[in-house]
């Protein structure tokens, strides 16, 4: 006769309850000896969460089974509670990473809204928007998607029970901390890398654990090949590691002031920075996001993907030429000749690759092109891919020095971002999101489709609004700047050209606001259809077609 | 094809994959970026370049807290236009002890490379309390209260220390004195002054956000460290006897 199995504490759950406890313990001494009011308040909060997990995790042990099953009747015993997290934090952040994003804008149009208040002025207000859209909404999305993708094309539970949770719940406390620094002053002043060093420090154990949970499900696979929507997600979660720790280099005042310096300087820091700036775009925007194309286009298709050799071809150049981009951001500064010759000559050769890419995810529809009449959740991604292909072809074009002359420093610029962020990821990410609610509730479909047709509209209406405004104000700044009098002078003083800009700040914030119109319109319908949809009879058996 | 066929291994092996992709991208940040720290010509000698001063230091770490780098860019680019509207182009040598670099990205607002000398402290401080004030269709955000917040001692101690470890060649006496140094800027009655000039030569010394008896009592504002550091901004080198030529790289 066998003894029954004694439920003990698994290695994993005594680590990481001793791990939070030493963690909670050293947060309490820095918030006792901290400089800073906001520093204090940080500790407080790592403090705060570490005593919750230690809580979190006793109570999973109480709860849980002696031994949680790999697969139940030959099936796979898949890990959905993380990616439904994941969900419901990526709707919740874009709603409100836009809406700031919509009071940003209205401040450069009506400035009386920045209320001169240190916590509510553009310049710490900002990189709340920046962080809060790319980190919060972006990699939220991400996380929850390639923990999806991973365990569906593997056919395999996630690896490990607390480290998934570690991974999105450090993640989104990451983001607290970080987005409450700004407001509090705690930045260390690099574009998209403001949050300061212990921020940085946390985020990168929990990229670490990351790109191991990520690795160690690969590991259990059933299928021999890694599916391709996995290189892109490898290729971003290893990039992103490598850029975060190289341009974050910094020395700390100490360990009670949240302040550090870089150990870089100058022209050099300026290098690392856009080294790490434009692969942000490189490797979280966009191979993290072709990853969410390359699975969820074919699944809603239902069409294999397109070219297999293709997808090879497309994502060792893309990810061999985007590298190399980044001194398009510092064309005409000090940095030296050969580099910004350099970066430009690989941005005009990254095109072929990224519309490589769109090629290959929009061809997908071969044979299935009828769906986009009936299905708006996959016009919904096939018109993200339309936006992808539009601002990479734009992205080259400014990288020209000529053209860059004009359009660097201008509203163009922001422009162009716009047209990839809003159009490409999150128009591909509300394309994943409306999939992965009925998938992982088990719902027939979605609440509305009508709802979907809405936010669809709505919100390419704002798009093209801010767009088209931000081309017209760029160009008009960059002309402006440039402009001289038949007698030789310089035609406009500066503010004049703030000026002009008004009624293109106005459109621009009038576009936000129905871009966050249809961010409202999709948490509604996705809510509604967790709460009344109908229930599938069963999950799609289909298995995803290979590439051929 | 068997070349195609070959591929399966780095699909077979995850980590023959991920560490292809790190050789892979490794490649073009290794090309671009190491060179900068041997190549001579990356940065251009010339005089007058010195680290800040700790009130310049403080004021420039309320420059990075309240983001200027947002609308601001401080790189004026080698443009006829720009070097007309803004004067001489920037120079690498000119962020050489900048951490981090501040040239910007977005110019909401003008170029703030050269803007060290072109307006008066005052005009300065009453832009800063409210831009349209001075600037009727300004759209810049103000800043009244740093004229009310006290720069504390730890806004300065231990910076210096963290400077040098990423190269910045303070001396151990600039580092010592630091928080004193700091006062003795905004007073040009200060018991040290002479000390504080003979560590930083060519220095102003004033009550840079326009409150001399406060600052004659030791109490320096955010106000004060701002000013300095916008003073300063783009006025190290003398382009009188700038030859580019020397530095043609």
């Amino acid at each position: 006769m066998t003894a029954q199995a004694q439920k003990t504490f698994s290695l994993a759950e005594a680590g990481s309850m001793l791990a939070f406890a030493a963690t909670a313990l050293l947060s309490l001494v820095i918030a006792a000896g901290s400089v800073d009011q906001g520093y204090t308040f940080h500790a407080l909060v790592f403090a705060a969460a570490s005593v919750a997990a230690i809580f979190l995790i006793g109570n999973r042990y109480m709860a849980r089974p002696v031994s949680i099953p790999l697969e139940i009747d030959g099936k796979p015993n898949y890990n959905m509670e993380p990616v439904k997290f994941a969900v419901w934090a990526s709707v919740f952040w874009g709603v409100a990473g836009f809406t700031i994003g919509l009071l940003i804008a209205s401040q450069l149009a009506w400035p009386a809204l920045n209320f001169d208040l240190p916590w509510t002025n553009f310049g710490r207000m900002r990189p709340l928007h920046t962080s809060a859209v790319i980190f919060a909404f972006g990699g939220n999305v991400l996380i929850g998607t390639s923990f999806y993708v991973v365990q569906k094309t593997c056919r395999a539970r996630l690896a490990g029970e607390i480290a998934p949770w570690f991974v999105i719940l450090g993640y989104n406390l990451f983001i607290v901390v970080a987005g409450t620094g700004y407001l509090l002053g705690i930045t260390q002043g690099k574009e998209y890398a403001e949050p300061e060093w212990y921020a940085d420090l946390f985020l990168t154990v929990v990229w670490v654990v990351y790109l191991l949970v990520f690795l160690a499900t690969i590991w259990r696979r059933k299928e021999p090949h890694i599916f391709v929507a996995n290189w892109f997600y490898l290729a971003f979660i290893v990039t992103i590691a490598v850029l975060h720790l190289g341009n974050n280099a910094a020395v700390p005042v100490s360990i009670y002031s949240p302040k550090s310096y870089i150990v870089w300087s100058g022209v050099q820091d300026a290098m690392f920075q856009w080294w790490y700036g434009h692969n942000a775009v490189g490797f979280f925007l966009t191979a993290g996001f072709l990853a969410i194309m390359y699975y969820f286009i074919p699944k809603r298709a239902e069409r294999p993907i397109y070219s297999y050799r293709l997808s090879i071809v497309h994502f060792w150049a893309l990810i061999f030429l985007y590298i190399w981009a980044g001194p398009h951001h510092l064309h005409y500064t000090a940095l030296p000749d050969w580099a910004q010759t350099l970066g430009m000559t690989f941005s005009v050769i990254l095109w072929m690759p990224s519309w490589g890419g769109m090629i290959n995810g929009l061809m997908t529809l071969s044979g299935a092109w009828d769906k986009l009449r009936t299905d708006p959740v996959l016009r919904l991604m096939v018109v993200s891919l339309a936006f992808y292909g539009m601002s990479t072809f734009e992205g080259p074009l400014m990288s020209i020095k000529a053209v860059n002359s004009l359009s660097h420093y201008t509203d163009w610029t922001i422009g162009h971002v716009h047209s990839g962020a809003l159009g490409w990821v999150a128009y591909v990410s509300f394309g994943a999101l409306y999939c992965l609610v009925p998938w992982l509730y088990n719902r027939k479909q979605l609440y509305s489709n009508r709802l979907v047709e809405w936010h669809f509209w709505v919100s390419t209406l704002g798009i093209v609004l801010y767009i088209s405004s931000m081309w017209v104000a760029g160009i008009m700044q960059g002309l402006m700047w440039r402009a001289y009098t038949a007698l030789g002078f310089l035609e406009y003083s500066f503010i004049e050209s703030v000026a002009a800009m008004h009624p293109y700040y106005a459109i621009r914030a009038l576009g936000g606001a129905f871009f966050v119109a249809g961010s409202l319109i999709m948490a509604f319908n996705l809510i509604m259809t967790v709460r009344s949809g109908e229930e599938a009879e069963q999950e799609p058996a289909a298995a995803l077609v290979p590439a051929e | 094809m068997s070349l195609w066929n070959k591929h399966a291994i780095l699909e077979k092996n995850s980590i023959i994959l991920t560490v292809g992709i790190i050789i892979v991208v490794a490649i073009g940040g290794l090309v671009e970026i190491a060179p900068l720290f041997y190549l001579r010509s990356t940065i251009e000698r010339v005089e007058g370049v010195r680290p800040y001063t700790p009130l310049e230091l403080a004021g420039r770490a309320i420059y990075v807290r309240e983001g200027c780098y947002n609308c601001h860019s401080q790189m004026v680019r080698p443009l006829r236009d720009e070097v007309e509207r803004y004067g001489h182009y920037s120079l690498a040598a000119e962020s050489m002890y900048d951490k981090p670099f501040q040239w910007g990205s977005k110019r909401t607002g003008p170029d703030l490379a050269r803007v060290g000398g072109k307006y008066s402290d005052e005009w300065h401080v009453a832009h800063l309390a409210n831009p349209r004030s001075i600037v009727p269709q300004s759209i810049m955000p103000g800043y009244a209260f740093l004229s009310q917040a006290e720069v504390r001692p730890e806004q300065i101690e231990g910076h210096f220390i963290s400077n040098r470890r990423g190269g910045v060649p303070y001396s151990p006496e600039q580092v010592a004195n630091a928080w004193g140094d700091l006062r003795a800027q905004v007073n040009p009655d200060a018991p040290t002054l002479a000390a504080f000039q003979s560590r930083y030569p060519g220095a102003i010394v004033r009550a840079f956000g326009g409150n001399t008896s406060a600052a004659a009592n030791g109490t320096v504002t955010e106000m004060d460290a701002l000013v300095a550091y916008l003073q300063v901004l783009g006025t190290m080198v003398d382009f009188r006897t700038y030859d580019a030529r020397a530095n043609i790289r």
